[in-house]
């Protein structure tokens, strides 16, 4: 079973939920949480396990060799990324803007062009009884969060079973970064807040996962404060609300502190149970 | 003119309210522009008129015709993104995983497949309730926030803002520390880094702050709800003297924010009380830092 939890809108609490939740299911679960928020990871804050894995995480980009190189512009013909620019009897290359296509590389007459890999991040892999935690970050300076999504989600692939319930903190938004993260999950959560700026990218948020053909739930997070008209549109578009997580103070000074907010407040720990039996149900659903 | 760009690294700190409240409070000498097109949300407080609007073309996507196609599959072999798969005999290119790097009409032999310019949203002239114009944009659902929408929001701006003589133009720049933010932080005067102190709001801090370091841009930072934790806030405070970076104010927790969102409203238009004050001293303090 595969989860992503996503949210238009961000700060709406799509760390929060991963976090919680993850931790509760793997009190009875083997769980996997993986942060896919590449950006900016935040659920390392809020886990506490230990370091099992680390490694490096590179993007191939080309690079120059001149000795063979007949100066015919091809490479530059052909990026459509300006990547590869021919100036006087130099080529350069950008690898910030490189989408590692190989297309200068491969169609260089001359090979002149090797592809040869460049460090964009980092992924970590941490351990605490059932729950495994993954976490990648992209190095500062680097723009392109797509490629080291797609390498963290094959990670995961290659090393849990389906058995494993397997939770995605997704990156906000509704652009590339946010497909590859929710492409290949089982069911969405959206996450939101009842205020106007919620309800209004949980729409545009609805939207690209119904593009995409994906069941979905939102958890209401802040319940309480602004409006009921989040409410009303997840009624009018039947999508269920998995959860109303309450607005406090509390709970902010809580997650202010790293610290899980389930464990400290019971009518969280209830909300996570609501969500934890609509996600079995719907294992069981697929299963029959 | 300058250019002051609001930016958070980690959502929900506030950056958009506030934004706006510094729109409204600079009203006729600033244009404004919201750059964090992906989930753009300022229209809200600000009620632009959408009076004139364009579409954005950006990047491209491989199209395969079909009765030219000889089914080959070179396309597939040499594409990097698994974007072309073999549908029922055919090769369809899958436009979400298509990055439109054209690799695949270079090496068609029939020439079957052509790219085509992608619309990936639409940009927008308003004017505003502030007597200004506010400079906007909507990404199209799943498009590919390269930057370059970005980008255009912001040259606008600054076209209108210098025909137009104005004093500045003020951005809402987008999240995260990759390529859109890149975009919102390129050629800006002065950088306002909103924040909260939870230990996401430091870590996200810390982390665009390297982003604004690598452009060498002056920074100031407004720690909202401070309140909600003294510690983290104190370290924050501590950050920034380390860093030089001006420290603008601390706003408390406030759910007065949430209600003039609710109301439509700029946090200084709804609420006549101490917040008010101090984010119209922020507004100040920032123009002064600016000159």
């Amino acid at each position: 079973m595969k989860i992503a939890i996503a949210s238009g809108k961000g700060g709406t609490g799509k760390t929060t939920l991963s976090t919680n939740l993850a931790s509760f299911l793997a009190e009875t679960h083997q769980v996997v949480l993986t942060d896919l928020d590449v950006e900016e990871p935040n659920s390392g804050l809020f886990i506490k396990a230990d370091l099992v894995h680390e490694e490096d995480k590179f993007k191939m980009v080309p690079e120059w060799a001149a000795d063979e190189c007949i100066l015919c512009g091809n490479c530059q013909k052909v990026c459509n990324f300006h990547a590869v620019i021919q100036l006087g009897e130099m080529i350069m290359v950008f690898p910030e803007l490189c989408h590692g296509c190989y297309a200068c590389s491969e169609l260089c007459p001359t090979s002149s062009l090797p592809m040869i890999p460049k460090k964009m991040g980092g992924l970590k892999h941490f351990q605490k009884g059932n729950l495994s935690f993954i976490e990648s970050r992209l190095d500062i300076g680097e723009e392109q969060a797509v490629p080291l999504i797609a390498q963290t989600i094959s990670y995961v692939e290659e090393h849990f079973s389906n058995e494993v319930i397997r939770i995605f903190d997704s990156p906000p938004g509704t652009s590339c970064p946010v497909i590859e993260a929710t492409k290949d999950a089982d069911f969405i959560i959206l996450v939101t807040e009842p205020t106007p700026f919620g309800l209004h990218d949980l729409k545009l948020a609805v939207e690209t996962m119904r593009e995409l053909k994906k069941d979905l739930g939102v958890v209401v997070n802040r319940y309480g404060i602004g409006n009921d008209d989040v409410l009303q549109y997840c009624k009018e578009e039947q999508i269920a609300v998995l959860a109303k997580i309450p607005n406090s103070r509390r709970i902010a000074e809580i997650y202010s502190q790293g610290h899980l907010i389930y464990k400290e407040i019971p009518e969280v720990m209830v909300e996570l149970e609501n969500i934890t039996s609509y996600i079995q149900s719907l294992k069981e659903k697929s299963l029959s | 003119m300058k250019e002051i760009v609001v930016i958070s690294g980690k959502g929900g700190t506030g950056k958009t309210s506030l934004t706006a409240s510094f729109a409204y409070l600079g009203g006729k000498d600033v244009i404004v522009a919201d750059c964090d097109v992906d989930a753009a949300d300022m229209h809200l407080l600000l009620q632009p008129d959408f009076a004139n609007s364009d579409d954005f073309y950006s990047g491209e996507l491989a199209y395969i015709h079909q009765n030219e196609c000889i089914q080959c599959g070179k396309c597939a072999d040499v594409c990097r993104f698994d974007a072309i798969p073999v549908i029922k005999g055919r090769y369809i290119v899958d436009p979400l995983s298509c990055e439109g790097c054209g690799y695949c009409a270079r090496v068609c032999p029939t020439d079957a497949i052509t790219n085509k310019d992608l619309n990936v949203g639409k940009w927008y002239v308003s004017s505003i309730k502030t007597g200004s114009t506010m400079v906007h944009a909507k990404l199209g659902i799943g498009a590919d926030n390269s930057g370059k929408l970005v980008a255009k929001v912001k040259s606008e701006a600054k076209d209108i803002a210098e025909e137009e003589r104005k004093d500045f133009v003020i951005v809402d720049g987008s999240p995260g520390v990759g390529c859109p933010v890149v975009s919102s932080l390129s050629g800006a005067s002065f950088v306002v880094l909103v924040t909260e102190p939870s230990v996401s709001g430091l870590h996200d801090l810390k982390r665009v702050y390297e982003l604004v370091k690598k452009f060498k841009i002056k920074a100031g930072c407004i720690i909202n709800k401070s309140d909600i934790n003294k510690n983290v806030t104190a370290e924050i405070v501590e950050f920034l003297k380390k860093e030089n970076i001006v420290h603008i104010a601390n706003l408390p927790y406030d759910e007065n924010f949430t209600k003039a969102m609710t109301n439509g409203q700029t946090i200084v238009e709804y609420s006549d009380n101490h917040l008010k004050e101090l984010i119209t001293d922020s507004w100040d303090k920032i123009k002064r830092s600016v000159n």
